[in-house]
């Protein structure tokens, strides 16, 4: 049957075209890959090939011709013993007539999209039911744990578990660590599992990534989180989007992990709090835990998750103590959030370092006769909206309290989402406490200004609580 | 067609030189095919062709061995042809429907096949170099032999990443092949224009990485060059660059008015140094196959991509529910 040849679409956005010129004529043959004519559209000037053999057995638009739609049929193509009187009984594209363009011209293909595109909608927001178990059996033997052992402890416990664990990054292996987080694993686990890499984010990201396809759970430390920024590419374009691209088949398994936000005195360049910037990516999961306890139990949870997972530390943080317990094998689970100190008049949202201030300020709000309800949410992504809608049902007033930027910060993600769910028990609007909308000062007194503080924590339930 | 001079006779059975020529076709009518139906708007997008490419991948494909890994650029549909994935799903990718190989979620740029350990299909040029001395790395880990094809273009050598990887693939010793697919344009700017050096095979030697350069409308060529490469990455000597010259035929997307280069460079190509009719040459010379052998072989081919092609457009579009799965694993440990 002769095949009709239909004008083609050169780009996806393309709805018609001039045929500027035919280079070949009737009763050429062709060869799939020869040009045959050229098209013009409003961008570019195309070669238009011949995907099948034939004979050109008809032209049915004429060179020049303007506004030729696309998949209109411009000639006719014959097979080997068919003649130009076969014509009539041609069928689109050797049997391609089911072309969704053909049909419909330009304004209706906004209509019928404007009514056939079905809704696929997030599930509806539920009542809160915050998961109020202990995070370990009451009674269990505490110890006191800095931060760093903490998470040195958490890596090694995991190593020995599994051979597939892995560390990367710089100075983690020789040097013990640049922040002394990998202190005495090159020892007990030697090179080739404690690997150090040279100066070059982006490289090491990438190669970890790769690893976690080739089906190792490789952890990679960047020396601060500001580093990152060189790898950003690899950790969401590669890391967090291939599951899905790949229709579920390639997960990865990986923990980038690291000291990240303000330390002391080191300006704008090695001052940034990344929290907001890595929560807003599907695909990634967000850790940034405050005490050791938490950095522990949510570390070992992370290096076993299928998933990609970023684990924000603290350099101020990591000399701090805390009592951690005394288990075996203790994780915490991610999406669970914890209630730091529970209160009744106001609820104050944080995590990371900003739990310092949300505490000493809770301390000294206590004084004062206000009881602040504060919770540390431990992870970002997955973020228990629950335990925080539950708690400003109660206590109907809220701040939220963190170092990073103001703008499309964490806590104004919280703050639209409390406005969304549970409008009705607000009594004053929430406040977010973040730094300052500046890049971080060095001078130590600029510094101090650019953060957040207890006493703008204090001022905000002032506000809020309408003292 | 001209016909090229052939140097030397070919080290390979007839048997051989029948498969090579019969993946190739597939690749290149596969091609043909998918470039109409981006023309009739069943395909969206972007569209990167591999016509005139075919020797690279099924020369590389010959020297590999079960378990040995693939990854891949943007420009990704020849190899997962030539690594044994289904045309089927890729096709059905390529018009975003349920039986793709990512479900219709990726498209051209991002297909994956666990199954034929072929790890992408990426969009981010460069950025698969580093992801695939990673894979290497984890087979280094378990000492599996294993080896892996990390293929980029000569527009993706300029990376910086590259040159990173580069650095450790060395100095681990990881077993990865880096294949330089230099079809002579980044997009549309031509290697002079890009590169200060022309020999990109060559700056592996700041490293320590030994480099070639191959003829790449040459599947036997490529196929000798890429034995002594796995050789020396499964031996434990390091990773290994191949520079294989090649060109495509057609545009660097579907939407490539082509200005930067001339018609006649482009014919040239075809007529004097395209792959598929230099192997047709060496079959129909050394009478190892007929004209009627290769027809048949012809009508196979085109079977089975008019088959693909029957399968991407009835293939339904996926349930609306795909929206929300496979952003993350399910995490299926017991104290998850």
């Amino acid at each position: 049957m002769p095949t009709e040849i239909l004008m083609p679409a050169l780009s996806p956005t393309m709805e018609e075209g001039t045929l500027a010129k035919w280079l070949v004529k009737e009763g050429d043959s062709v060869n799939s890959g020869d040009i045959m004519a050229e098209i013009e559209t409003d961008k570019a000037t195309m070669e238009f090939e011949a995907v099948d053999e034939g004979t050109i057995g008809k032209i049915l638009i004429e060179e020049g011709t303007e506004g030729v739609k696309v998949n209109t049929p411009i000639a006719v193509l014959l097979e080997e013993g068919e003649s130009a009187d076969d014509i009539g009984e041609t069928s689109s594209g050797g049997g391609e007539s089911s072309a969704k363009k053909d049909d419909s011209g330009g304004d209706d293909d906004d209509e019928s999209r404007g009514k056939a595109e079905p809704v696929a909608a997030s599930p509806a927001a539920p009542v809160p039911q915050p998961d109020a178990s202990p995070d370990w059996p009451e009674g269990t033997e505490m110890t006191k744990m800095t931060v760093r052992e903490a998470i040195n402890a958490a890596m090694a416990e995991e190593m020995r578990n599994d051979e597939d664990v892995f560390i990367m990054g710089e100075e983690v292996a020789e040097y013990q660590g640049a922040y002394k987080i990998t202190q005495g694993l090159l020892d007990e686990f030697g090179a080739k599992r404690v690997i150090d890499t040279p100066i070059t984010e982006h490289g090491f990201a990438g190669i970890g990534v790769g690893a976690a396809w080739g089906g190792l759970k490789p952890i990679v430390e960047f020396m601060t989180w500001n580093f990152a920024m060189q790898a950003i590419d690899q950790i969401i374009n590669s890391a967090a989007k291939t599951n899905y691209m790949s229709g579920g088949q390639l997960g990865c398994s990986i923990v980038f992990r690291g000291p990240n936000g303000a330390a002391a005195r080191v300006a704008a360049q090695h001052s940034q709090d990344y929290a907001a910037w890595y929560s807003h990516v599907p695909g990634l999961k967000v850790v940034q835990p405050y005490s050791a306890a938490d950095a522990k139990g949510l570390l070992k949870s992370a290096i076993r998750d299928p998933n990609p997972v970023i684990f924000l530390e603290n350099e101020i943080l990591y000399g701090r103590s805390f009592e951690v317990p005394v288990l075996d094998d203790f994780t915490i689970p991610f999406g669970k959030a914890r209630i730091a100190r529970p209160g009744d008049d106001v609820t104050i949202v944080s995590f990371g370092i900003g739990m310092t201030y949300a505490l000493e300020a809770a301390d000294k709000l206590a004084e004062e006769g206000v009881s602040a309800e504060v919770i540390d949410l431990r992870t970002l992504r997955p973020l228990d909206y629950d335990t925080v809608l539950a708690s400003v049902m109660k206590t109907n007033r809220c701040v939220t309290v963190e170092e990073g930027f103001p703008v499309a910060s964490i806590g104004n993600h919280l703050s639209a989402v409390i406005m969304e769910r549970a409008f009705d028990y607000l009594d004053a609007p929430v406040i977010n406490c973040t730094g300052k909308d500046v890049p971080m000062p060095y001078a130590a007194n600029l510094e101090k200004l650019a953060l957040t503080s207890t006493k703008e924590v204090i001022e905000a339930v002032n506000k809020v609580t309408y003292r | 067609m001209a016909a090229r001079k052939t140097t030397k006779k070919p080290n390979v059975s007839a048997d051989e030189l029948k498969k090579y020529y019969r993946d190739m076709l597939l690749v290149r009518r596969f091609e043909e095919k998918a470039g109409q139906l981006y023309g009739m708007g069943l395909i969206g997008g972007f569209c990167h062709l591999y016509i005139g490419q075919e020797a690279v991948v099924v020369g590389l494909e010959a020297t590999a061995e079960e378990g040995d890994k693939r990854i891949t650029t943007y420009r990704d549909h020849g190899h997962m042809l030539a690594c044994g994935m289904d045309p089927d799903g890729v096709m059905a990718e390529l018009t975003g429907r349920e039986g793709g190989y990512s479900k219709g979620k990726g498209g051209s740029m991002h297909m994956f096949s666990r199954e034929k350990d072929f790890y992408g299909g990426h969009g981010i040029v460069g950025a698969n170099v580093p992801l695939g001395a990673g894979l290497a790395l984890a087979d280094q880990y378990k000492g599996n032999g294993r080896v892996t094809f990390t293929y980029f273009g000569d527009g993706a050598a300029n990376q910086g990443q590259v040159y990173e990887t580069f650095n450790m693939a060395a100095l681990w010793k990881l077993p990865v092949v880096f294949v330089i697919e230099n079809n002579q344009y980044a997009m549309g700017t031509s290697q002079k224009r890009s590169t200060s050096t022309p020999d990109i095979y060559t700056r592996g030697a700041a490293f320590g990485i030994p480099g070639e350069a191959v003829d790449g409308m040459d599947v036997l060529a490529v196929k000798e060059a890429g034995e002594k490469a796995v050789a020396h990455c499964r031996k434990g000597d390091g990773p290994y660059i191949l520079e294989v010259k090649t060109y495509r035929y057609r545009g660097h997307s579907m939407s490539d008015p082509a200005k930067y280069r001339t018609r006649e460079e482009v014919q040239k190509m075809r007529d004097e140094k395209d792959c598929i009719e230099h192997v047709r040459e060496l079959l129909l010379e050394g009478k190892h196959a007929s004209e009627e052998d290769l027809k048949a072989i012809d009508k196979e081919i085109k079977d089975v991509v008019n088959k693909s092609a029957e399968f991407a457009k009835e293939s339904a579009e996926p349930d609306v529910s795909e929206l929300w799965t496979d952003i993350y694993v399910e995490d299926t440990r017991e104290d998850a």
